[in-house]
């Protein structure tokens, strides 16, 4: 039997959030987190509360804190998970509680829609679509496949203590994907937006939320380009 | 675009340019100190060493630039911890009278490294 420890808050009828313990028999196969998930659910507590939809990686619906590493519930084998027969599953740190593991990605959101995430290019639109060369394309890889997870930014410090003034990881992802697209026109303007100390800055560089992204995308490395494109604007 | 009246540079990118030189000059610096020392000195060496002006001039350097690295790095750590939305208008008090008392310390360390270096 495996232990399941599942943190619970339900603001209607709990003063504080507690850990609720199940035991759950997976017949000993290699099961998804997730899949634990939707047992307990539907064997033994129907008011166990989270978000999922895909089941497969692709929505982004599922970032838990699984036996404290963020990660997709859904993609996520207990045997990558699971130490010492113990499944502790949290919600993503760092933001608020809506119900047991749905936090509020408000802020999360916020910050994403500072980088203006999608394409800006004043001039006139050409006959056909705007053509990239396979070189100008190829730069876009490891940036374009960010599904929004959320587990990089709550998984990084410095967006624990200043989510409403540092991108955060997937945001500066984001910001770095239209940096680099070539049909992308407004660089100046997204660069003059990110010069202060916390946008972009508040990064230290320890690399979390490559640890964590589910995708493994590496949000440091886009980081350290948006530094060096404001260095050589400045310099 | 978030504004930032306390820090050094006012600016991200100068902030994280100066912190990363004052990193170089501050790790010479200790070589150079740590290799004199390591290589055996006694009193008199040390007055002659200190007493070349390209050792004061790298000292003063080296001040100035553990007191930028300071200002920066505490900065960093002050605007983390204390602050508005964690501890209301509390923490924006206690941040900046902490973000004074430290710039006051750095300005006291500067100049007094100046008079030792060039004083009697």
């Amino acid at each position: 039997m495996l232990q399941v420890s599942i943190y619970r808050f339900n603001p209607e009828t709990d003063a504080e959030p507690g850990m609720q313990e199940f035991q759950v028999d997976t017949g000993g196969k290699d099961v998804m987190v997730l899949d634990v998930l939707e047992q307990i659910k539907a064997e033994q507590d129907s008011t166990v509360t989270y978000r999922r939809s895909c089941r497969e990686g692709v929505c982004g619906s599922d970032g838990l804190n699984i036996n404290g590493k963020n990660g997709l519930a859904c993609i996520t084998p207990l045997s990558e998970a699971v130490r010492g027969n113990k499944l502790v599953i949290r919600p993503l740190p760092g933001l608020p509680v809506i119900r047991d593991l749905v936090v509020d990605m408000g802020l999360f959101y916020q910050q994403y829609e500072k980088v203006q995430p999608f394409l800006q290019n004043n001039t006139p639109a050409p006959a056909i679509e705007r053509l990239q060369s396979p070189e100008e394309r190829e730069k876009l890889d490891g940036l374009y496949e960010c599904i929004l997870c959320a587990c990089c930014s709550t998984s990084c410090p410095s967006f624990w203590w200043n989510p409403d003034r540092f991108i955060g990881p997937a945001g500066l992802l984001q910001a770095y994907r239209f940096l680099a697209d070539s049909r992308d026109t407004a660089t100046e303007e997204r660069l003059a937006k990110l010069d202060d100390p916390f946008s972009v800055f508040r990064c230290h560089g320890i690399q979390n939320c490559v640890n964590v992204c589910p995708k493994g995308l590496n949000p440091t490395r886009a980081i350290g380009h948006i530094r060096n494109m404001l260095l050589s604007r400045a310099a | 675009m978030v504004t930032a009246v306390t820090s050094l540079g006012r600016s991200g990118l100068s902030d994280w340019l100066l912190q990363r030189v004052s990193a170089v000059v501050l790790l010479a610096y200790f070589i150079l100190i740590g290799w004199v020392v390591a290589s055996g000195i006694d009193y008199v060496g040390w007055q002659a060493l200190f007493a070349t002006a390209w050792m004061r001039v790298f000292t003063l350097l080296a001040v100035l630039s553990l007191a930028a690295h300071a200002w920066i790095g505490m900065w960093s750590v002050l605007t983390d911890y204390l602050t508005e939305r964690l501890m209301g208008t509390k923490g924006n008090v206690l941040r900046i009278g902490l973000q004074l008392c430290i710039s006051l310390l750095l300005f006291i360390y500067v100049i007094w490294g100046v008079q030792i270096l060039w004083g009697n």
